[in-house]
């Protein structure tokens, strides 16, 4: 019971920094330059992926032994679709102004990476409460990177911090904090940082810094060519098969 | 004694002979660099008037300083003595307009040296001219302060500088432009610091020529592209054909920024293949795109393709089968 305890907390703390999906797994990269520019963007979008992340792991996971391998994919995608649907449809009732903001890019979390690479990467073959927890660390990692980004982007591009922070707060009544709309500090902000260039460098410096901090227990260098060094090792095909290759 | 340094680290291969030994330095090459630059930076003073000089003295001591700090940081051998930083230095406040705020132009500097040349491996190893990119970053993010025209300084007498559209601008809006020809030619005019003395930087590409630091087929085939496709776009219109040859960058960008060693191609064939896409892509960004100036984007495009360029152009070696009829010959 204790071990499951342990790996359970393995599962989640995984997705928050070791194997973050955005900055170290370098998945949903469309997603994350896009909806980066803002901070309320960025938690905003967070939290609707965890949010079909984790249902759609739920489901996957319990439904891993009735479906199909082979058709697998399309049944995932329909999974995540329905549960895409349902979070649009709440945002769209209770926070028009984010939908507004986040456009295409809410309905895209159909196709996100992140998503489809947990439900085949974990939740087809992992228990219901691990692949649970796996979905909520992933998300949360992927909120976290998003943040972030967002932060400095929005600081730096746009000189405010927390701009247009009453279309999420708007869901609690009005004038939720005082009618806190975020904040102003630079007069003349960099627009390049709002724009894809600025996000692509701002994404390289932290995937730069959080190797640098991920990598603090250091692998020798033979170690860190190869699929071998790929976080996902432990459950690629390819690399396992090559290893049982290797035993034999 | 650094060169040495560095030959014993990445140890060359020895190419088949001829062997062909040099006493040409990087240090001696952007020295003809500087002074070829020396015409225009007297010139962008006399125009702009003291403004000028200090865009340029800020910006050439932060680019140098950048240079000193990161290579210290990076614990590699310092390089400040090349000259090459002085010289992005130049050519960064050659592309900015004299009335830019102060502090902007270290951000520009910054995405010069440290960006674009450091963290690819200092000189030689920047993958596009970093004095453009540094423009270009300036330009994306402040638009309206990097673009604000100011007429020429009027020394003597003081009035503010008065705010103006560039000839490039006037002549693509159908309008006629204030300048005439020869303030055209002499510089007299609204635009970035280095790029208004046709003459200058006439006498600077010259002086490089002689001095074989450039070779004359980037900058004829740019500029004569550029000539070309503004011949047609005009109907043949003479006016209209000198104003866009004299207007904007593309003097500047033509000689010295297109010419850059590290960022344009080895070969002959491929200079020209070079020299041709830049004036065809700053042709159109003039005629179509959104920005009356597209010289800097154009560099900046084609010094990426520059790779590209030198693979399809590789010289062939004597008496070299290429592979498919290698396997021919092989079967008969």
């Amino acid at each position: 019971m204790a071990e499951n305890k342990c790996s359970l907390r393995k599962e989640f703390t995984k997705g928050l920094l070791r194997e973050n999906p955005v900055l170290r797994l370098v998945l949903g990269t469309c997603p994350t330059l896009a909806t980066s520019t803002s901070m309320v963007n960025a938690i905003g979008m967070g939290i609707a992926a965890t949010l079909v992340l984790v249902c759609s792991n739920i489901v996957i996971s319990a439904l891993r032994k009735v479906i199909p391998d082979k058709v697998r994919i399309p049944a995932y995608v329909v999974i995540i679709a329905s549960f895409v649907t349902i979070v649009q449809m709440i945002v769209k009732a209770f926070v028009p102004a984010l939908d507004a903001a986040l456009g295409v890019y809410l309905p895209l979390i159909v196709v996100n990476c992140i998503i489809l690479g947990r439900a085949e990467a974990f939740a087809n073959k992992n228990p219901v409460i691990a692949s649970a927890v796996d979905g909520l660390g992933m998300g949360i990692g992927f909120t976290a990177a998003l943040f972030c980004m967002a932060t400095i982007r929005e600081f730096l591009g746009n000189g405010s911090l927390f701009a247009e922070a009453q279309d999420l707060l708007g869901v609690f009544g009005d004038n939720v904090l005082g009618g806190f709309n975020g904040i102003t500090i630079l007069n003349t902000p960099m627009t390049i940082f709002i724009l894809p260039a600025g996000g692509f460098f701002v994404f390289g410096v932290l995937i730069a810094l959080s190797n640098k901090i991920g990598d603090k227990k250091k692998l020798p260098k033979a170690e860190l060519h190869g699929c071998e060094s790929c976080p996902l090792a432990s459950t690629c095909s390819k690399v396992v098969s090559e290893r049982e290759d290797k035993k034999i | 004694m650094a060169d040495n340094a560095l030959i014993q680290k990445i140890k060359p291969t020895v190419a088949a002979s001829p062997h062909f030994k040099s006493h040409e330095t990087s240090q001696g090459m952007m020295l003809d660099v500087i002074i070829a630059l020396v015409p225009a930076l007297v010139a962008s003073v006399w125009i702009f008037g003291p403004r000028a000089l200090a865009v340029n003295a800020v910006s050439v001591v932060s680019c140098v300083l950048f240079e000193y700090i990161t290579r210290k940081l990076l614990k590699r051998d310092n390089t400040i003595k090349d000259l090459s930083a002085v010289v992005t230095g130049l050519l960064l406040a050659f592309n900015l307009p004299s009335t830019l705020p102060l502090w902007m132009i270290p951000i520009g500097a910054f995405v010069a040296i440290v960006v674009v040349k450091q963290f690819f491996g200092g000189i030689g190893q920047n993958f596009v001219n970093p004095a453009l990119m540094g423009r270009i970053v300036l330009m994306v993010s402040f638009a309206g302060p990097m673009s604000k025209w100011v007429e020429p300084y009027k020394w003597g007498e003081t009035v503010d500088a008065v705010t103006t559209a560039t000839p490039l601008f006037e002549i693509q809006n159908g309008t006629t432009p204030t300048p005439d020809l020869l303030d055209m030619l002499i510089g007299q005019r609204a635009g970035c610091l280095g790029e208004t003395c046709a003459i200058a930087l006439i006498i600077g590409g010259l002086y490089l020529l002689i001095r074989k630091v450039i070779s004359p087929s980037i900058p004829l085939t740019f500029i004569g592209t550029v000539a070309v496709f503004m011949l047609i776009a005009g109907k043949g219109d003479p006016n209209y054909l000198a104003y866009n040859l004299l207007g904007g960058g593309l003097l500047i960008g033509a000689i010295f920024m297109a010419t850059d060693y590290a960022t344009c191609p080895l070969t002959s064939k491929g200079k020209i293949i070079y020299g041709i896409g830049c004036g065809l892509v700053a042709a159109l960004i003039r005629q179509f795109g959104s920005y009356n100036e597209g010289v800097s984007f154009a560099i900046i495009l084609m010094n990426l393709l520059v790779p590209h360029i030198d693979n399809l152009t590789k010289l062939k070696p004597f008496g070299y089968i290429k592979e498919k009829k290698q396997k021919e010959a092989k079967a008969e």
